[in-house]
């Protein structure tokens, strides 16, 4: 091994250290943009350490340096482009959509690896093995995560696609993996079991999220995230470079943790989920016409405001449906309105709220809300008895007390306990059901009032209200 | 490039897993999402192959693979990292950025 190569491997063990310290950096709001930002120089100096690498082994032709260079700065210019231009509301989807091109980068490099080496046959299991796993993990990443982007995006159905044979397929696909991945290490110079098994692994991407509702998509996407790691790691194998087992290792280690934590925050398991059926899209049939919208207490904004006007105490339970009018600024000021007249106010946030874990929280710290009201279930829960006014704005399942018994979709779901607090408002468009298609038991609680109003609408309408007896 | 053995290669796959778990477990579900998209850039290391990869090509469908795979990567940390401070900017403590930003929605509500 010559210096330069040695040096720039002692550059990339520096830079994981560095992405550990990064991630690390995430555990505070306060830090965690610098943890960001050590994490992107880390990766910019093991870029440039890279260039100096093939500068160095001279191996590269002039063609070469032109694909290299034009694929990079189209592809830098492009994620630059999408991540100043998007909406804060559209979040899930451009992550996912940066997961599924570095999952499609993975398998691509395993592709190029196989198809370059001069004698295939020759290679050990030692590198067809991560390639074939490579290909596998890369490919259906890179199709399922489209899926999901296309699914929040809404180009795709949120709601679940199920076709005739879909589950056969899906142990169909799985099994063919296995024996194109057998096929391909035995025979790594075979381009049938090579490009057989890209089509495989695309196509099962497809049909893996296709059927699993909008809902999911946050668990979808972070598992798929969970994948690309390990598809990097493998990519790692294949080309003997310990910075991309490490690295890939850590977000694939990342994405499972993450992913178990929104499993858990809606009591379902992760193959549960996987598996399909239960996030059905706001498009889901009420079962039980028991004739519940009769007893619903309709209220207007100044019935509200005098509510919120006179609190001591106010805790706002955003959920999806101020994601989706992005009320977030609204709400934000009708706080700031509060909080000035010297109302305690504070955010309750489920876990899963918004369409992905943590994406509320991201929402209202756009609307300049100080992270020191926001509140986890688990802190917020003791706390609703002593709130006069419990302000649920498009928030649906994850206030629902049927959760606390069984026998229905939601049962066992760790839910906000709004229906302990003094006075309940929920501010809604409609009796439209939330993504488990059942009866919200609170909105019918004699404590409770509907407002009901588009979540962007009626906030400005509080607003203004309130003012009027604040002064 | 060097020749890692097997055996180093899978100590490495392994802690690096346990020290994932450990890191991760700390962070606060506030930050859930900017952890995703933050992980998400991470991976984005994968460029690094698509570089040596392009180095390595000499035949037309090398260079298109190679091409592909130099796009993707580099969109993925570029763009996984600007997204990422994006949002963590906001998280940041607000005394000072809180009067532009108020100043700007009057603004853009025509107050």
């Amino acid at each position: 091994m010559d210096t330069v190569s040695n040096a720039v491997h002692y550059i990339f063990l520096a830079a994981a250290a560095c992405f550990v310290m990064g991630l690390h950096l995430m555990n505070h709001p306060r830090t965690a943009r610098r943890g960001n930002t050590l994490s992107a120089g880390a990766m910019a100096v093991a870029i440039a350490a890279t260039a100096w690498l093939i500068l160095d082994e001279n191996v590269i032709s002039t063609t070469g340096w032109l694909v290299l260079t034009s694929g990079g700065v189209l592809g830098a210019a492009l994620g630059l482009w999408a991540a100043r231009e998007v909406q804060m509301t559209a979040m899930p989807q451009l992550v996912s959509l940066f997961n599924a091109v570095g999952g499609g980068a993975a398998a691509l490099i395993a592709v190029g690896e196989l198809l370059q080496t001069e004698h295939p046959a020759a290679l050990g299991a030692r590198v067809s093995l991560p390639g074939a796993l490579d290909i596998v993990i890369g490919a259906v990443t890179f199709s399922g995560s489209l899926i999901a982007a296309g699914k929040l995006q809404g180009v795709v159905s949120g709601a679940p696609v199920v076709f005739p044979g879909a589950r056969l397929l899906n142990v169909l696909l799985p099994a063919s993996f296995v024996a194109g991945t057998v096929w391909l290490v035995l025979a790594p110079d075979s381009r049938v079991a090579l490009y057989g098994l890209v089509a495989v692994a695309l196509l099962f991407g497809v049909t893996m999220v296709l059927p699993i509702g909008g809902a999911d998509m946050p668990v979808v996407i972070s598992l798929l995230n969970a994948f690309t790691g390990s598809a990097v790691a493998m990519a790692g194998f294949v080309l003997d470079e310990t910075a991309l087992i490490i690295a890939g290792m850590l977000v694939s280690a990342s994405g499972g943790i993450l992913t178990k934590l929104m499993a858990d925050a809606m009591n379902r398991s992760i193959a549960n989920i996987v598996i399909g059926g239960f996030g059905t899209g706001d498009s889901a049939p009420a079962a039980t016409g028991s004739g519940a919208p009769a007893q619903v207490r309709s209220i207007s904004a100044d019935d509200v405001a005098i509510q919120l006007a006179y609190a001591s105490k106010v805790i706002f339970v955003p959920g999806y449906g101020l994601a989706a009018a992005q009320a977030q600024h609204e709400l934000g000021d009708l706080a700031k309105v509060l909080t000035d007249h010297g109302i305690d106010v504070s955010y309750a946030v489920h876990p899963v709220a918004g369409r992905m874990p943590g994406h509320m929280n991201v929402l209202l710290a756009e609307a300049n809300v100080p992270y020191t009201q926001l509140k986890e279930m688990d802190d917020v829960n003791p706390e609703f008895p002593q709130a006069d006014v419990a302000l649920v704005i498009g928030a649906n399942d994850v206030t629902n007390p049927i959760a606390r018994r069984p026998g229905n979709a939601i049962s066992g779901m760790p839910i906000l306990d709004v229906d302990q607090a003094k006075s309940v408002v929920v501010i809604k468009r409609s009796m439209g059901h939330g993504y488990a298609g059942v009866d919200n038991e609170l909105y019918t609680n004699p404590k409770a009032g509907m407002f009901f109003a588009d979540a962007k609408k009626g906030l400005s309408e509080l607003k203004a209200a309130v003012g009027e007896f604040v002064g | 490039m060097n020749n890692l053995d097997l055996l180093t290669a899978i100590t490495v796959f392994v802690l690096s897993v346990l020290v994932g778990i450990e890191v991760i477990s700390k962070v606060p579900a506030t930050l859930h999402t900017p952890l995703m998209s933050g992980s998400n850039s991470v991976h984005g290391i994968v460029v690094i192959g698509a570089m040596l990869i392009a180095a390595e090509s000499h035949t037309w469908l090398g260079y298109v693979l190679a091409f592909v795979a130099m796009a993707f990567g580099a969109m993925n940390v570029v763009g996984g990292y600007v997204v990422t401070d994006r949002m963590l900017e906001m998280f940041k403590a607000k005394p000072a950025a809180e009067k532009n930003q108020s100043a700007e929605q009057n603004q853009k509500a025509g107050v």
